[in-house]
C-alpha cells in the first residue's frame, strides 16, 4: 500500500513560500469567519439595555460634538452642507477604517490564547473583523441616510452625482486599507510592541491628516501635496462628492490610493502569513 | 495492509532563552547579515541536548531535536516523558499552531488537535452558540455540526442548559460540553493533549470510551498523558522522549516499563535519615527497608511466583510498647494493589528494645509483570495515631515469565496470576 506514498494532503516544513497564502484554506473556514462575526455583533449586546441601539449612539454624540467644535466655534467651512451632514459623510467612512485598523492591529497580541491551542488560517480574524465592522457601517449610515433625507426635506443644497455608482467601491477600498495596515501592525507587534502604543494615537493624527473635519478644498496649497499622500484623503472627497456634490474627485487621486492600498495589503499578507506560524514563539 | 498516515522527518524546534524582547532587534540585523551573505545562520547552532537543570553554553535551546517517527493508520500513540522532554512543543508542532526549525512532517487527512477543551468559548454566548463557534474554530463546516448537533448535545449531558451563556455553567459542564463538540470531529488524525485530567471519573471514562471508538473506526490517535493507566488502557505503540529527543518507540508496556524504570529507584535498599521524606509523628521510625529472595540475596526483581521478603529496622524514640505495621503495593502509576497489616497475619507487634528488627515474607507473588512500589507505615495499635509513613521508599519488579506461566501478561488483560484447577465434569 505504500505506492500512494507521495499524496499527502497535509506538509508541514519550516517556512513556506512567501506567495503561498493558502486561499483555499482560507475558503474552506468561510463558516468560522462568519461564526466569528456573529460572535461579535451579539456579544457587543448582551447585556445592555439598548442593545444594537449603541451602534448610533457613538457617531451621533460624534457628529454633535464635532458640529459645535469644529463647525460653530472654530469656524472651519464645510462647503455650505449642513454642519451635521458633512461631518457624518466623513465620520462614517472614517470610523469604518479607523474601527478596522485598531482591532484587526492586536489580532495576535488578543488572540494569542486561542492562536496557541488550534489551528485555522489566522486571516479568519483580521477579515472577521472587517466584516463584523462592515454591520456596524451599515447601521451608521442607515443613520447618515436618515440626516441626509431630513435635510433634503428641508431644502438645503446638495444633490449626489453620478459618482455614486462608486461607494460600494470606496467602502471596500477603505475596508482593505485598514486590514492592509493592520495586519502589518499586528504581524510587527507580536516582536515590537512598542507600535501598539504608537497606533492610539497615531491614528487621532491620521484623523486629523485625513479631510474628516475640513474640506480638502480649504487647505492651502503649500500643503495639499502633503495631505494627498494620505491615500484615506481621496477616498474621503470621492465619499463626499458622490454622496453630497462636494469636494473633490480626481481619478488620478483615486488611482494612487487604489495603488498604495493594494501594495500595502499584499506586503501584510506576506508579512502575516510568515508571522502567524511562528508568532507563537514570540509573543 | 497498513498505510502510514503520519510522517514526521527529522523535526527540530529551537527556542530562545531568557527575556524575550531584549535585543531581538540586533539578533535580527545580525542574523539577516549572515544569510545575505549566504552563511549559516549564527544562532543556529545544534548545540547540547535540552538539559533544563544545566545552564548551556548559548542564548538558545533546542525543545525537539531530530525528531523521526511514522504513525500508521487506526494506531493509538501514547508519547510518554518528563516535564520539559518536549512532548508539547511536538503536539503543538503537530497541530500546526507553530512551525518546526527544521524537518517536516507529512500527513494524510486532516489533523485535528484537542490541546484544551473548549477553546474559543465566549463566556456570554449560549451553549448552542458556543457549540457551532467551538465546532468551526475546530475545523467543522456549519453543516457537519448541525447535523451532529443532537448527538453532541447528548453526549454533553447538558440539554437543559443549552440556551443558557456559558459563563454560568460550572466547570465541568464547560469541559463536558467542550469535549462532547470535539469528540464528534471526524478527523483522520486526532491528537490529544491532556484533556482527560479534568472532569469527573464518570466523564473520563466516556472520554476514554469515545477515543477508543475513534480508533476503531481506522482513524488514529495520537496521545500525551501523564496517566499511566489512561495510556496503557488506550494505546498500541508508543513514543518515550527525553530531553527533546526519542529515548524509544516500541510497544506501550515496553514504553512505561522503560519509563518508570529511569524515574524511580533501582536499588533494592534504602537507609533513612533525615532528608527523607516521611509523615506521622516519628514516636517509632523506620531505619532502613530491604527486599530480598528467600535465599537472602538483594533483588528487586522477581518472577509469579517467587518469594519476596521485606526487611526493616524500627526505631523506636519513646518507649511504645506495642504498635501496629503494614506494608502498601501499588502499581507504577498509583493504584494500590494491597494493604498487608500484621493484624492481618495475627501478629502483635511488641517493642521489647528500641532496635528492632523485622521481616515479612510473601510467599507466591502473583502479581502481573511490571513495576510496584513499596510504603511502609508504622501506627499505634488502633491505628490512629502514624508514627511512620514512608510512601513509595522502594520499587520492585515482576518479570515476565518464570516458573508459573511462559504466556504473555500485559496489564491490560489483568492485574493477578491465578492458576486454578480446570476439571471437566
Amino acid at each position: 500500500m505504500n505506492t500512494a506514498n507521495d499524496n499527502w494532503d497535509i506538509v508541514i516544513r519550516p517556512q513556506s513560500k512567501w506567495y503561498n497564502l493558502q486561499l483555499r484554506q482560507l475558503w474552506h473556514y468561510r463558516d468560522l469567519l462568519l461564526l466569528f462575526v456573529r460572535r461579535d455583533f451579539v456579544a457587543f449586546y448582551k447585556q445592555t439595555i439598548l442593545g444594537p441601539l449603541w451602534f448610533l449612539v457613538q457617531p451621533i454624540i460624534t457628529t454633535l460634538t464635532f458640529s459645535v467644535i469644529f463647525g460653530n466655534l472654530a469656524g472651519i467651512s464645510t462647503n455650505g452642507i449642513p454642519k451635521p451632514l458633512f461631518y457624518m459623510s466623513a465620520l462614517v467612512v472614517w470610523t469604518y477604517f479607523a474601527d478596522t485598523l485598531t482591532k484587526t492591529a492586536d489580532t495576535f497580541s488578543a488572540n494569542a490564547h486561542l492562536f496557541g491551542k488550534v489551528y485555522f488560517p489566522r486571516m479568519i480574524v483580521p477579515l472577521s473583523v472587517a466584516v463584523s465592522n462592515l454591520i456596524k457601517l451599515g447601521i451608521q449610515f442607515a443613520l447618515f441616510l436618515v440626516f441626509y433625507f431630513y435635510y433634503m426635506a428641508k431644502g438645503a443644497s446638495f444633490a449626489p452625482t453620478s459618482a455614486l455608482v462608486l461607494v460600494p467601491f470606496l467602502i471596500i477600498l477603505i475596508a482593505l486599507l485598514g486590514l492592509a495596515l493592520g495586519i502589518i501592525i499586528s504581524s510587527l507587534t507580536t516582536k515590537y510592541r512598542d507600535l501598539k502604543f504608537l497606533i492610539t494615537f497615531g491614528i487621532q493624527l491620521l484623523m486629523y491628516a485625513s479631510p474628516v473635519v475640513y474640506p480638502l478644498s480649504t487647505v492651502p496649497v503649500q500643503y495639499r501635496v502633503y495631505l494627498l499622500l494620505n491615500p484615506i484623503t481621496a477616498i474621503i472627497e470621492t465619499f463626499k462628492y458622490a454622496l453630497l456634490g462636494v469636494g473633490e474627485f480626481n481619478f488620478a487621486h483615486l488611482m494612487y490610493s487604489v495603488g498604495i492600498t493594494v501594495v500595502l495589503l499584499l506586503v501584510g499578507l506576506v508579512i502575516f502569513h510568515r508571522v502567524e506560524k511562528s508568532f507563537m514563539d514570540t509573543v | 495492509m497498513s498505510k502510514v498516515v503520519l510522517k514526521v522527518e527529522n523535526v527540530s524546534k529551537q527556542y530562545r532563552l531568557g527575556q524575550l524582547g531584549t535585543g531581538t532587534i540586533s539578533h535580527d540585523l545580525n542574523r539577516w547579515w549572515h544569510t545575505m551573505r549566504g552563511k549559516e545562520d549564527p544562532y543556529l547552532k545544534l548545540g547540547d541536548a535540552n538539559h533544563r537543570n544545566q545552564a548551556g553554553g548559548s542564548d538558545y535551546v533546542w525543545s525537539l531535536k531530530n525528531i523521526n517517527f511514522e504513525v500508521q493508520q487506526g494506531e493509538v500513540l501514547g508519547i510518554i516523558g518528563k516535564n520539559g522532554a518536549g512532548k508539547s512543543t511536538l503536539l503543538k508542532i503537530l497541530s500546526q499552531v507553530t512551525t518546526p526549525t527544521t524537518g517536516t512532517i507529512k500527513a494524510r487527512g486532516r489533523i485535528a488537535a484537542l490541546l484544551e477543551v473548549g477553546t474559543g468559548f465566549h463566556p456570554d454566548l449560549s451553549g448552542r452558540e458556543n457549540i457551532f463557534l467551538n465546532g468551526a474554530i475546530l475545523g467543522m463546516s456549519k453543516h457537519e455540526i448541525t447535523s451532529k448537533l443532537d448527538e453532541i448535545v447528548d453526549f454533553s449531558g447538558v440539554a437543559k442548559y443549552l440556551d443558557t451563556p456559558v459563563k454560568r455553567y460550572s466547570s465541568g459542564m464547560m469541559v463536558r460540553l467542550g469535549f462532547a463538540v470535539a469528540a464528534h470531529l471526524e478527523p483522520e488524525i486526532l491528537i490529544v493533549d491532556e484533556v482527560l485530567a479534568v472532569g469527573d471519573a464518570e466523564f473520563q471514562k466516556k472520554c476514554l470510551g469515545k477515543m477508543k471508538d475513534v480508533s476503531s473506526q481506522g482513524r488514529t490517535v495520537l496521545f500525551v498523558s501523564h496517566n499511566m493507566a489512561a495510556i496503557q488502557n488506550l494505546c498500541t505503540q508508543g513514543i518515550l522522549l527525553e530531553h527533546g529527543q526519542i529515548k524509544t518507540i516500541g510497544s506501550i508496556d515496553q514504553i512505561i516499563t522503560q519509563y518508570t524504570a529511569v524515574n524511580e529507584s533501582t536499588a533494592a535498599q534504602i537507609y533513612f535519615n533525615n532528608a527523607t521524606t516521611r509523615t506521622g509523628n516519628g514516636n517509632i521510625q523506620f531505619q532502613h527497608l530491604k527486599i530480598y529472595d528467600n535465599t537472602h540475596q538483594l533483588r528487586n526483581d522477581f518472577s509469579i511466583g517467587e518469594t519476596l521478603i521485606f526487611e526493616f529496622l524500627l526505631h523506636n524514640n519513646t518507649n511504645e510498647l506495642k504498635s501496629e505495621l503494614a506494608i502498601q503495593i501499588k502499581t507504577n502509576d498509583g493504584t494500590p494493589v494491597f494493604h498487608m497489616m500484621a493484624r492481618d497475619s495475627n501478629t502483635e507487634i511488641v517493642h521489647t528494645s528500641n532496635q528492632e528488627t523485622y521481616t515479612v515474607e510473601l510467599h507466591d507473588i502473583r502479581l502481573f509483570p511490571g513495576i510496584y512500589s513499596v510504603s511502609i507505615i508504622s501506627a499505634n495499635t488502633t491505628g490512629h495515631e502514624i508514627f511512620d509513613y514512608i510512601e513509595d521508599c522502594l520499587t520492585f519488579t515482576i518479570t515476565d515469565g518464570g516458573l508459573l506461566t511462559s504466556r504473555q501478561l500485559p496489564k491490560s488483560i489483568g492485574m493477578f496470576f491465578m492458576n486454578p484447577n480446570w476439571k471437566k465434569h
